[in-house]
């Protein structure tokens, strides 16, 4: 049984786990990984910057790309991993609905905090299927750093 | 079945009162509805009393048939005196069922549906969306402008996640007001979800003498 990640949720886990998030839109999903522990993770999350949110309070720090990755980056490292070895794979930041309304841009906002907290953490993204406008669902094998993205019209990929 | 979201701060702001409010707009909306689509389908409609329930996210992707369940998802943007999303998410039974009734013939394949397909769609969504619009319209006497349908066709979850990140900011809980009508001989499953801002809401109640 995969360990399943909600809407603006993570967790973490070891090889052979594999852990999945259904249907990211504009969401995005990031999975970490150390290769040398093999400890992996996946966070799920919503929206850009809780810097930026007016409601941000402590209980959502799972929604956001800066306090999400943190989190996840602190509970990875709990489980063994380390910081520095940590590679990135990210899938998702769609934009659903074809309309020039900035409404509706918030896929690609997503995608960019979580390349800038990335950087910020000095951690490598070393494969991204994001944008485009269709859903994904993310599987992310731990025991050998794969993230599988499938959709309901596009072949599914490994990468 | 039509689907009502609303976002709220937290459960104790809402009561009772508030409850029927949401469910008499409800079925005002889904009579309308049932009436329009009666017209459209040539055959008798009818609708039972609207459901009011709360939940979140999670729960309610599961109501809609799980996150990867492929369902049809029309958003419309509402402007004027109150500003809100309104997603309808259309099951392929709904779909098939209407094109049946009017074409003769199932939708061959809802991930590529054909010119007319699609405009036919689009056009149930136009009717559902206005008869939830003109019931909120007739009980408050607000100005409501609709845009058109954009119509997306994926997995329910990436879908509803689009009004829910929206109102991220709002709150965790959505409202979900459900109502089955039958077309018919068939009970017919769609889900209709409106996403207005708090102050709409409170725009909303207050016109209506419910003090929020």
């Amino acid at each position: 049984m995969p360990i399943t990640v909600g809407i603006a949720d993570l967790k973490a886990g070891k090889a052979p786990d594999v852990i999945v998030t259904y249907a990211l839109g504009s969401c995005v999903g990031i999975c970490l990984y150390d290769a040398s522990t093999k400890v992996g993770g996946l966070a799920h999350i919503m929206l850009p910057l809780s810097t930026e949110a007016a409601a941000y309070t402590a209980d959502n720090k799972y929604r956001y790309a800066d306090t999400g990755i943190a989190e996840l980056i602190t509970l990875m490292e709990r489980k063994g991993a380390s910081k520095t070895r940590m590679t990135a794979k990210i899938a998702g930041g769609a934009q659903m609905f074809s309309s020039n309304s900035a409404v509706f841009n918030i896929g690609e906002r997503n995608v960019i905090a979580v390349r800038q907290i990335l950087a910020k953490n000095g951690i490598r993204i070393a494969a991204q299927a994001v944008g485009s406008n269709y859903g994904r669902t993310v599987f992310f094998h731990t025991d050998k750093g794969t993230m599988e993205v499938r959709a309901a019209t596009k072949p599914t990929q490994m990468m | 079945m039509v689907v009502l979201i609303m976002p709220i701060n937290n459960v104790e702001q809402l009561g009772d009162l508030h409850f029927d409010v949401l469910r008499e707009i409800g079925s005002i909306g889904s009579g309308n509805a049932a009436s329009a689509l009666s017209g459209l389908l040539n055959c008798e409609t009818s609708i039972a009393v609207p459901k009011v329930t709360l939940l979140d996210f999670n729960e309610s992707v599961n109501f809609l048939g799980g996150p990867e369940n492929i369902v049809i998802g029309m958003l419309v943007d509402i402007k004027g005196d109150i500003t809100a999303m309104m997603l309808y998410v259309l099951q392929r039974e709904f779909a098939d069922k209407m094109a049946s009734a009017v074409f003769g013939s199932n939708i061959s394949d809802i991930l590529s549906m054909n010119e007319m397909e699609t405009s036919f769609i689009s056009e149930i969504g136009n009717i559902l969306g206005a008869s939830y619009i003109n019931a909120i319209a007739q009980l408050t006497g607000l100005a409501i402008d609709i845009s058109i349908p954009y119509m997306t066709i994926d997995m329910a979850g990436a879908i509803l996640s689009v009004p829910t990140i929206h109102f991220a900011q709002v709150g965790d809980k959505v409202l979900f007001i459900d109502d089955c009508f039958s077309i018919g001989d068939d009970a017919i499953k769609s889900n209709m979800i409106l996403v207005p801002e708090m102050k709409s809401l409170e725009t909303l109640f207050s016109k209506l003498g419910v003090n929020h």
